[in-house]
């Protein structure tokens, strides 16, 4: 009797989380799908809430990401091809090692810290889009060299061996035998850790990003704001109409993931069929 | 030597691209240390402003003072409030996500079928995935109004809302990480309790659970730290009210709700109401580290216990 | 216990034709006093022992006898495996491969391996074998490259089996195919040595007897190590035998004269199946 009593729990806190979910993403649907349109995305901030739009939000994101991209992913996957197939038993390695498994836990909001000193002030970047990516990419590092690392050991040591027999260097092994093979791994990585990134809003904010622009961003150096922050400010004002427009945000931001999400899986399956004659 | 030579111009090229393997390797590992320089980096800004901020304020009055108001007129800098507020919500959020992550986490290792596991992961990592900004609308603006109805002297912005939606959304880390756990446990250790008649709650939560223990702790210890460092929530809707009080109902301030909203004001650079920020992130991330490092630890004698 | 015989050379007959069209590139091997190390505990004991061209040379033994453990010694595959130590000196052709400044990389081209369990890569038939073609930047031209890789594929007895699919994956190949296919990307390099650590072990009997008969065709021109835990095999393929026990040689000879009079107990115990 207490063994059924204990699983019906269980099975009903599974529910309930679930429930929770099925919760909150109707809400979101409910409040913020009237106000979701066209000119909506296209649109840029105002103070009259109906007449609002998220471009600029969403053309910061855009660029911003590009940005943590366009760093974190080169330094990432070359950080986790030497801790995992050149210097994987060295203290040194270890020591990285642990280093990494602890910035990966760190709170996003100490790496908007770490950004507002050294790039914002130190490095005078500014409150731009440069420093706002800078910031993202020290942030997805860890999870993308974790991910990398994963990926790389998964692909059979017989594989590196057929290669290293044949006369290869390690360099050559790893570039045209182990990369390949750990490839649709390494991708899926990336895009989930960038699609972490999108959503971060706490290190962004500390940086300096602006929360009400009415521009999209024009370059690099540019003041900017990205789509998660725009939503914060709707949701912290006191009129209903901005707490539409949040929602509308929202579901915005769900989609983009969404696809992220949808790409990432995708491209994983596609990649692995080749792999696999 | 033995076997065929290459014709000389390959051998020259091949010489050339061997010399290239000890550079490949270097720019490798300078990428590596990158994440090193990282966290000197995290240090070395959080230590020079807080040695700043000490310059004026002293080390007793942070510690221990009980009001927060560092951007009065007649500022007071005793940290305790957002540091409460942050203890409050965390707390909170961990009476949601652990016994119910825990608990999820026994089902899906133990009970579940492979279908009802191929559903329910996926979903669970939906709700790990949700940005934290989209929680905090889903705090303030449907779990406390639903709140009030049965508590009516909620208060709109407060520490028991978000609470319950950090406790959501932890809830898939607590679950996945102490599914981990037991799933490195034996199976053999699980036919033995089978075999002398015992139930499959009795087999889970006095066999399963205690070898898992190092584990499971280490998955506990990881949410708290998660749980401290949250931000978007409760900067959406627990308040800017520092506060150093026990009750869930009224607006009290985190420590990272604290950041934000400085971050948010004008606040110039190099002042002392600046340097706050670091102060309290320096608390934040001393917090957080001592209790990732412990988690790292367990987890690590977890593995030798098992493996 | 570690009495050595050096074998007389057995002299095969080869059709003169065939003599001139293709370059000698076989060699001898020479291990002096190998001693092999895993971190702290010892694999092999001072191994002494020398391998003839145009020969196939198997090493026999129980499982963890060091067998394979002294196969990978000679083409410095073990260097791959952190914490291991070589004492004494391996010469192929009167040159030291454990002397410092050794190009490793090199080595592993002139001496050639095939695994236990073939490993294709996940690429096609024809870049698999291309593969060692490409990297040592052996040849120049597509064309060049595209005949040495026929050649590697009729060496290795697989042409015909796969000359009209040559784009398609290795691994959609059978077992014994797959084996054949890493034999030819191992021929296609032009090694000199060719190591087999119990290349048909994971086949089936057919298979396994295509294999044999390929081995006795490249022994022609190549010198050939085999290591097997099957005895009939290797009294089937080899010309010279090494009975291998505990990290040490217990006994190297002609094969006729290890398994029907070997001058040790211990290896007429093993070849007897007293103990296995």
């Amino acid at each position: 009797m207490k063994d059924f009593a204990f699983r019906v729990l269980s099975l009903l806190v599974l529910y309930l989380a679930l429930a929770a979910l099925a919760a909150l993403l109707i809400d979101v649907a409910v409040d913020g799908s009237s106000r979701l349109s066209w000119d909506f995305i296209r649109g840029f901030p105002s103070r009259r809430a109906s007449a609002a739009g998220i471009w600029p939000a969403l053309a910061g994101s855009i660029l911003v990401i590009g940005v943590t991209a366009a760093l974190a992913v080169p330094v990432g996957v070359a950080a986790a091809i030497y801790l995992e197939e050149y210097g994987s038993r060295s203290r040194l390695a270890r020591i990285i090692e642990l280093n990494i498994t602890n910035l990966a836990a760190v709170p996003s909001i100490i790496y908007g810290l770490l950004g507002l000193g050294l790039f914002v002030r130190m490095m005078a970047l500014g409150r731009s889009v440069l420093a706002g990516g800078a910031t993202l990419a020290l942030l997805a590092l860890p999870v993308i060299i974790l991910s990398t690392r994963e990926a790389l050991r998964a692909v059979p040591k017989s594989l590196r061996e057929g290669s290293y027999a044949l006369g290869a260097t390690r360099w050559q092994t790893i570039w045209h035998q182990v990369l390949p093979v750990a490839m649709p791994g390494i991708l899926t990585g990336i895009i989930l850790a960038l699609s972490r990134a999108i959503g971060e809003t706490a290190p962004l904010i500390t940086i300096g990003a602006v929360t009400f622009v009415s521009f999209a961003p024009d370059g690099l150096w540019s003041p900017f704001t990205v789509l998660p922050i725009q939503i914060f400010n709707w949701v912290s004002r006191p009129q209903p109409e901005f707490q539409v427009n949040a929602a509308a945000g929202i579901i915005v931001l769900l989609a983009v993931l969404l696809t992220m999400n949808g790409v990432a899986v995708v491209l994983r399956d596609r990649l692995q069929k080749r792999t696999q004659a | 030597m033995i076997g065929e030579a290459q014709p000389a111009a390959a051998r020259r090229r091949r010489i050339g691209a061997m010399g290239a393997e000890p550079a490949i390797e270097w720019a490798l590992f300078l990428c590596a240390l990158l994440s090193v320089a990282t966290t000197i980096g995290i240090i070395v800004v959080l230590a020079s402003e807080t040695w700043a901020f000490f310059g004026r304020v002293a080390l007793t009055e942070f510690l221990t003072g009980t009001e927060w108001t560092p951007l009065f007129a007649a500022p007071r800098f005793g940290v305790l409030p957002v540091v409460a507020g942050t203890a409050l919500v965390s707390s909170i959020a961990m009476a949601v996500a652990l016994p119910a992550g825990l608990l999820s986490a026994i089902y899906l290792s133990e009970y579940a079928s492979a279908p009802l596991r191929r559903t329910v992961k996926p979903v669970l990592e939906v709700l790990a995935g949700i940005p934290t900004v989209v929680y905090g609308y889903f705090a303030l603006l449907f779990v406390t109004p639903l709140l009030q109805r049965v508590i009516p002297e909620l208060s709109g912005f407060n520490a028991l809302g978000p609470g319950i939606v950090m406790g959501i959304m932890i809830l898939p880390l607590v679950s996945s990480l102490a599914e981990d756990a037991m799933r490195g446990v034996p199976v053999g250790l699980r036919e033995g309790s089978y075999a002398l008649g015992a139930t499959k709650m009795q087999t889970s939560l006095r066999v399963v659970v205690p070898a898992a223990f190092s584990g499971i702790t280490a998955a506990f210890i990881l949410a708290v730290s998660r749980a401290l460092g949250e931000t978007m929530i409760v900067a959406i809707a627990a308040g800017q009210q520092p506060r150093l009080t026990l009750d869930p109902t009224v607006p009290i301030e985190t420590m990272t709700a604290y950041i934000v909203q400085v971050s948010l004001g004008d606040t110039p650079q190099g002042t002392l109401e600046y340097r706050t920020i670091f102060a309290v992130g320096t608390l934040l991330f001393a917090g957080t580290f001592i209790l990732n490092l412990a988690s790292a630890w367990l987890r690590e004698r977890y593995r030798e216990e098992y493996a | 216990m570690s009495s050595i015989v050096r074998p007389a050379v057995s002299v095969n007959v080869r059709p003169a034709a065939e003599e001139e069209s293709r370059p000698e590139r076989t060699a001898t091997i020479a291990a002096d006093r190998l001693n092999f190390y895993y971190g702290a505990k010892r694999a092999l004991h001072d191994i002494t022992l020398g391998i003839q061209p145009h020969v196939v040379t198997a090493f026999i033994g129980p499982s963890g006898c060091g067998k394979s453990t002294f196969l990978r010694t000679l083409n410095r595959m073990n260097d791959i495996i952190p914490g291991t130590r070589v004492e004494g000196r391996v010469a192929i052709d009167g040159q030291n491969i454990y002397a410092p400044g050794v190009d490793v990389v090199d080595l592993r081209r002139r001496v050639g391996m095939v695994f236990q369990k073939s490993n294709p890569f996940p690429k096609s038939i024809f870049d698999n074998v291309a593969y060692g073609l490409r990297i040592n930047d052996m040849v120049r031209t597509t064309s060049d490259l595209a005949a040495r890789v026929e050649e590697s594929l009729r060496q290795a007895a697989l042409w015909d089996e796969v000359k009209d699919r040559l784009h398609e994956s290795a691994l959609a190949l059978s077992g014994g195919q797959q084996q054949r296919l890493c034999i030819a990307r191992a021929l296609a390099v032009r090694p000199a040595i060719l190591l087999m650590d119990e290349p048909a072990s994971a086949l089936d009997p057919i298979a396994t007897q295509r294999i044999e008969e390929l081995i006795y065709d490249l022994k022609r021109s190549y010198t050939i190590v085999i290591v097997t835990h099957n005895m009939q095999q290797a009294a089937r393929v080899s010309d010279d035998t090494a009975f291998f026990w505990l990290g040490r040689l217990v006994e190297f000879d002609r094969t006729d004269r290890i398994f029907t009079a070997p001058a040790e107990k211990l290896t007429e115990d093993y070849v007897t199946g007293r103990f296995g």
